[in-house]
């Protein structure tokens, strides 16, 4: 009986494994709203919001976990919680895109900056070279 | 004595050399270890989202997202290249470079304009000299990668896949396959490749909230940027490994070469002391 009254459930990031094994009871902020999940519940596939993933353990005790976002799974044995690790929403994602995509044109725009000093570069071991050459030779004739 | 002095002071100045590279291998060393343990850990959420994406394409055969939909014409090929932040890494970096030149040339032998996305200082340096544009890009990730330092540069080249500015996208990173081997892999991100049917053992019909297409875009995109995180982890895992085996050669050469100093340096010390003694021996009979 101690199966029936059990789920599985995984709850998984990106960066890690955060919590497995068999709990009573799952609570999860659904972007619908907060779902309850008890074992024997239908096969559901839905999206999380941020907020907070509630387990209850067989002995009653809760524990819970902050989520980002995310999706739930619901499998008739286990129940899989792919949480976020980041706080996700449409224009935090908007900004960090904007950002990456200023970076990269930033880095553009110097690029005939970058190529002169690495001309510069270059030719500064050149000459350093010919003068480690020309103190040898003066050592081996002086 | 001439010379000792010389060859005293050079001796010190490898051997202070020869601390930092032993330095240098042992904190590569411990860095790999727990680099290889990331890689470990984000390998089941990557896993269960390709299943729950197997699941969602199978049971939904009518509606087919456009990360899904190969194009027939492929006139614009992205490419992410994750490189590292600092050198001394022995030729981690430039093999890398040379797969994505190749791959560069062959599209670009197929007639199609290539775009990058360059992670990682190095990559940069190297690919802002060619007339390649780069569209995004984002570097000192630190030896501990997080998703959201990635979340915004992967959108740019999902969004640049979904109005049509991209066809393609690939992901190319150093692939660990040892300590001692790592090889530069190259990985389709999009379109995605799914999961065939006989792959999934089992099969359920879902209630979806709100409604498959929003639950398979929001998966998808989650995906991917898993795919990247983990390409980002196990470079730095790389990264480590070759610093680790280049600091531990340069060590090794350190040494051969204070052996070698040491050697001279005795011959000259000794040469003196023949020298002075002949001449005290050769005074001694003259008096």
């Amino acid at each position: 009986m101690a199966e029936a009254s059990t789920i599985h459930v995984d709850i998984v990031s990106a960066e890690g494994e955060i919590f497995s094994g068999p709990v009573a009871m799952v609570f999860a902020p659904a972007i619908m709203g907060e779902l309850g999940i008890a074992p024997r519940h239908a096969p559901l596939l839905t999206l999380l919001k941020a907020g907070e993933v509630r387990v209850r353990m067989p002995d009653g005790q809760e524990q819970s976990f902050f989520v980002g976002g995310g999706a739930l799974e619901v499998q008739p044995k286990r129940v899989t919680v792919l949480a976020d690790t980041a706080l996700r929403a449409r224009d935090i994602d908007e900004a960090a895109a904007l950002a990456a995509k200023q970076r990269a044109e930033e880095a553009l725009r110097d690029r005939a900056g970058a190529i002169e000093q690495a001309e510069a570069l270059a030719e500064l071991a050149r000459a350093a070279a010919q003068l480690k050459m020309i103190e040898r030779l003066r050592k081996i004739r002086g | 004595m001439p010379g000792t002095k010389e060859i005293r002071t050079k001796i010190t100045s490898v051997k202070s050399t020869q601390k930092i590279t032993k330095a240098m291998e042992m904190v590569a060393a411990s860095k790999m270890r727990r680099a290889q343990d990331r890689m470990r850990l984000a390998r089941p959420y990557a896993e269960k989202m390709r299943v729950a994406i197997g699941h969602l394409n199978k049971a939904n055969p009518d509606y087919r997202h456009p990360f899904l939909v190969e194009r027939a014409d492929v006139k614009n090929v992205g490419v992410i290249v994750i490189s590292t932040d600092r050198g001394l890494a022995g030729s981690l970096n430039i093999n890398l470079f040379k797969q994505v030149l190749y791959l560069m040339r062959e599209w670009q032998g197929k007639g199609a304009q290539v775009s990058l996305c360059i992670i990682g200082a190095k990559g940069l340096a190297f690919f802002r000299r060619l007339a390649t544009p780069i569209l995004a890009n984002v570097t000192h990730l630190g030896d501990r990668p997080h998703v959201k330092d990635l979340i915004g540069t992967v959108k740019v080249m999902l969004d640049a896949y979904r109005d049509g500015t991209i066809d393609r996208l690939f992901l190319v990173n150093a692939q660990f396959v040892n300590t001692m081997t790592q090889k530069p892999n190259v990985l389709q991100l999009l379109p995605v490749e799914t999961l065939d049917a006989s792959e999934l053992q089992e099969h359920w019909d879902y209630i979806y909230e709100p409604d498959a297409a929003d639950i398979l875009d929001g998966l998808l995109m989650r995906y991917i940027e898993s795919q990247v995180y983990r390409g980002a982890v196990e470079n730095v895992a790389c990264e480590m490994a070759a610093r680790m085996v280049a600091m531990k050669s340069a060590s090794d050469n350190a040494g051969k070469l204070i052996n070698e100093l040491q050697l001279v340096y005795n011959k000259a010390r000794q040469a003196a002391i023949t020298k002075e003694l002949s001449e005290i021996v050769g005074g001694a009979a003259a008096v």
